[in-house]
């Protein structure tokens, strides 16, 4: 394969694979903000749900002589759904029952999770013996394994490569698409999954139309008999569960089962913010968006003779784009391209 | 066998006879904060009548009805339905109980196609199933004359398709018992009409329909009965027949009223503002305004007629200076003194650094007119804050004049710090009034002043349009009640399309006239 092909093929993977981080944080800031709940603590659920899982893992791998992947992914992904969930009931507490202000319980919940989630990252080092010595080998290798294409198939087609022709182009092909498609852990397939469930769910049933009125028009959910509170409740609880599998994803599978206390986490729950709107509140479109936010983040990799200060320039792509599509919602001004009408602002029946 | 019978025994129990009341409230009383809403109010709905319930503005019939849809909870007293004692906790809890309520504010989601608001709610498939939706919608149309495209969204729907989609929404519930908050109140008189042949036809079908209403010929042209409250007090029922407007109003408002608009004749006519050849175009390039040429005269009112959307709104921004006229239009205002000046191409701060004063009460009131969270003092000061050359902005004056307003106009308030979008409409409106013409204004203009408003606080605003223009400022009342322009004002304008079809005398033109000079041009040969 010629070096640009091979180039492109891991722009894509990178891109994919980064993207799925993102994408687990805005399909649930989406099923958030249907309800009407703007919630800027994304990054810190991802952070809460990343730690939970970690925590959840090492004590398991540490207290088992003999840690089995399989349960270790489990008890990750348990600690994940408790954290998470956990980061979301406080925001809903907050801004449904008491009607805080969303901006600044989210901001604050943001900086509430990467506070706890690093404050137990250097508890954890501490336990394992020093910064950069947690691991999960066990559990990191479940969430990490991949189902390629038969080996021996690929094997086979390319030893015949020198011989035709045909088999050459297949067996580049054939390479081709299990790294392009299936050189990934199970998480990455698990997003895509949950934004085409989380599409139907919306459009499609009639607790998605209940739904997308409590966030359009509170007041006449409510009128309609539909529990408003209810509804923003699982709505933010389960949208922060699924933004916590993002942070899991990243800890497990990204970063192969380790702990920094870099602030990446935090970055990726803002670029999944940013997703959100670029998506225009879909989550079908924030599946190829996560992946195109990913590709313009690591274009700078691809392109020769950048100076460090212009990589960073290229890494704003990402923002960029999302303004743009801004500013092309706002021109086209299409209804259905808005975000729900009663975003941000809280509800109470007796309000006169 | 047996179990049969019992059953047509128990359908014959539940068609109760006409004469037991449906619905009956017992000493329901309603309190916010400190307001007292309603005060043991007892009140009795009873099948297949259309009940009015009518008082001012702030009387508490929606409350109460609120009371009944589930949005509210009453503080004290017991609520039967069908002799039964219940506890209506929710709008779920009413639909349950086959009572219906159509908000004056339209609770539909505007994203949303008329099918899916229809289905808010409702327990059904876990997959949406639109279609059954819809063939019950056609059945329901069909059956009581409505007009209704399922799959239309909301936001593209006109006023009164939203109506009609908020009945349609409550029959498909199966509601009994309907009750309709201001029905009319954005209705055309054609779609009024409509309106009332539709809820007629819902009682021959046996339902019960309540309309809240301040509109006496509404009253008294399509109801049964009329229950009256007054500031939360329940004060009396009357069969419709049996009574007349000027009896009601005396319940309503608790003493005599008149209910004839004075007509002063004009005094010191002098010309106060020459309109000529305005032409406006708005953003989308539409042309809401051609060649309108008019002069307004000091001492008189010009009313405005039309149908809503012909250019009134046009006509009034674009000599407020909100709305840029084309070129070749000509504005030009003479004052008191005979000193002229031309408004056009000027901002409204341009304007008043002119010495213009202008008052100008939109017809968004709560938008255009006042900030809605900001308090009654601060409403006032918006007008005056640039006023003075101190640093800081002088609080004294504004909150002077918010208390002279509120003593005066008898505004309804728990104090001149309360935010205004929390007062009733009539109280909103006396507080923009009050504010627009403290200043003693050379020019009034109003945009549907009284659009809302009760019969005492719509009687306050004639009495203080008559004194500006005693006092000798112009008055142009852009208005939509033909029987109050043709009472109140000294000349009408009527505008069609966004063209003037003619200048009427409110003295000698009849509502006839107005009415075909509303939707007909005089055509181009008569002019030639």
């Amino acid at each position: 394969m010629s070096t640009t092909v091979i180039q492109i093929i891991t722009l894509i993977t990178t891109a994919i694979s980064f993207g799925t981080v993102i994408l687990f944080g805005s399909l649930g800031e989406i099923l958030t903000e249907k309800s009407g709940h703007l919630n800027l603590g994304v990054p810190g659920i991802m952070y809460l749900g990343g730690i939970g899982g970690l925590i959840g893992s090492f004590l398991y791998e540490n207290a088992s002589a003999s840690p089995v992947p399989f349960v270790g992914m489990l008890v990750a992904l348990a600690g994940t759904l408790i954290c998470s969930v956990l980061g979301g009931l406080i925001y809903s507490f907050l801004t449904v029952t008491l009607r805080a202000n969303q901006n600044v319980t989210g901001l604050t919940l943001t900086i509430l999770g990467s506070g706890v989630a690093n404050f137990f990252g250097g508890s954890l080092s501490k336990l394992a013996g020093g910064v950069g010595q947690i691991s999960v080998p066990a559990t990191s290798s479940a969430f990490c394994a991949t189902q390629k294409l038969s080996d021996a198939l690929v094997a086979l087609v390319s030893k015949g490569a020198s011989s035709s022709g045909f088999l050459r182009v297949l067996g580049g092909v054939l390479d081709g698409f299990d790294k392009v498609f299936l050189s990934y852990g199970f998480m990455v397939y698990v997003a895509v999954i949950i934004a085409i469930l989380l599409s139907l769910f919306i459009n499609r049933t009639s607790k998605g139309l209940n739904l997308r009125a409590v966030g359009e028009n509170p007041a006449t959910a409510d009128a309609a008999g539909i529990n408003v509170i209810r509804y923003k409740y699982l709505a933010t609880c389960t949208g922060a569960a699924i933004s916590g599998l993002g942070g899991l994803y990243y800890v497990m599978d990204y970063i192969n089962g380790t702990w920094a206390n870099d602030g990446n986490i935090e970055a990726l729950g803002w670029l999944a913010v940013a997703l959100v709107i670029f998506a225009t509140w879909k989550p079908l479109r924030s599946i190829w968006g996560a992946y195109l936010f990913g590709a313009l983040y690591w274009l700078y990799n691809y392109i020769p003779g950048l100076t460090r200060s212009m990589q960073e320039v290229f890494k704003m792509l990402p923002y960029a784009v999302t303004i743009i599509v801004l500013i092309m919602v706002s021109l086209r001004h299409k209804k259905e391209d808005l975000p729900p009408s009663s975003l941000g602002l809280s509800y109470f029946r007796e309000d006169r | 066998m047996e179990e049969k019978t019992n059953v047509t025994a128990e359908k014959k129990k539940v068609t109760i006879p006409r004469g037991d009341p449906a619905v009956e409230m017992i000493g329901i009383t309603k309190t916010f904060g400190s307001i007292v809403a309603n005060s043991s109010v007892s009140l009795s709905i009873y099948h297949g009548e259309i009940l009015s319930l009518l008082g001012e503005n702030g009387s508490g019939k929606t409350t109460l009805m609120n009371m009944l849809s589930g949005i509210y909870f009453p503080d004290a007293g017991t609520i039967k339905v069908n002799g039964k004692a219940v506890s209506i906790r929710s709008p779920k809890d009413a639909y349950d109980l086959h009572i219906g309520m159509i908000h004056q504010h339209f609770k539909l989601v505007g994203l949303l196609t008329a099918a899916e608001n229809i289905m808010l709610g409702l327990k059904g498939k876990f997959v949406l199933d639109l279609k059954s939706v819809r063939k019950a919608v056609r059945d329901i149309c069909e059956k009581y004359g409505f007009d209704i495209d399922p799959d239309k969204k909301v936001y593209d729907m006109s006023v009164s398709e939203k109506q009609t989609l908020e009945i349609v929404k409550v029959l498909y519930r199966g509601a009994d018992i309907l009750i309709l908050d201001e029905p009319t109140a954005v209705l055309t008189p054609q779609e009024t009409q409509r309106l009332f042949g539709i809820i007629r036809n819902m009682k021959a079908d046996g339902k019960s329909i309540v309309i809240i209403t301040h509109k006496l010929h509404e009253v008294m042209a399509v109801s049964d009965r009329v229950a009256v409250l007054r500031k939360g007090v329940y004060i009396g029922d009357l069969a419709t027949k049996d009574t007349n407007p000027q009896q009601l109003t005396d319940m309503m408002v608790g003493r005599a009223v008149s209910l004839n608009i004075e007509r002063p004749e004009p005094e010191n006519i002098r010309e106060c503002l020459k309109v000529e050849n305005l032409s406006v175009v708005d953003s989308e390039g539409v042309t809401k305004l051609q060649d309108v040429s008019f002069t307004a005269y000091g001492g008189e009112i010009l009313g405005v007629a039309g149908v809503s959307g012909s250019g009134q709104k046009e006509l009034l921004e674009a000599v407020a200076g909100l709305q840029p006229a084309k070129p070749g239009s000509s504005i030009v205002f003479t004052d008191m003194d005979g000193k002229t000046s031309s408004l056009i191409g000027k901002t409204p701060m341009e304007i008043k650094k002119l010495g213009v004063h202008l008052a100008f009460v939109p017809e968004d009131r709560l938008g255009m007119g006042l900030v809605g969270d900001l308090d009654i003092a601060d409403n006032m000061l918006i007008r005056t804050y640039t006023e003075g050359n101190s640093v800081f902005v002088d609080m004294k004056r504004p909150r002077k004049l918010a208390q002279e307003i509120v003593k005066e106009f008898e505004v309804v308030t728990p104090g001149i710090t309360t935010p205004v979008r929390k007062l009733s409409g009539g109280n909103v409106q006396k507080v923009l009034v009050g504010r627009e013409i403290s200043g003693n204004p050379s020019l009034m203009m109003s945009a549907y002043a009284v659009r809302g408003l009760d019969i005492n606080t719509s009687y306050t605003i004639y009495r203080l349009m008559n004194e500006q223009k005693k006092r000798g400022a112009a008055v142009i009342y852009v208005g939509e009640d033909l029987d109050v322009l043709l009472e109140l004002c000294d000349r009408i304008l009527v505008l069609c399309a966004g063209r003037i079809s003619g200048i009427v005398d409110g003295r000698k033109t009849t509502k006839e006239e107005v009415g075909l000079m509303m939707t007909h041009l005089p055509s181009e040969e008569a002019q030639a």
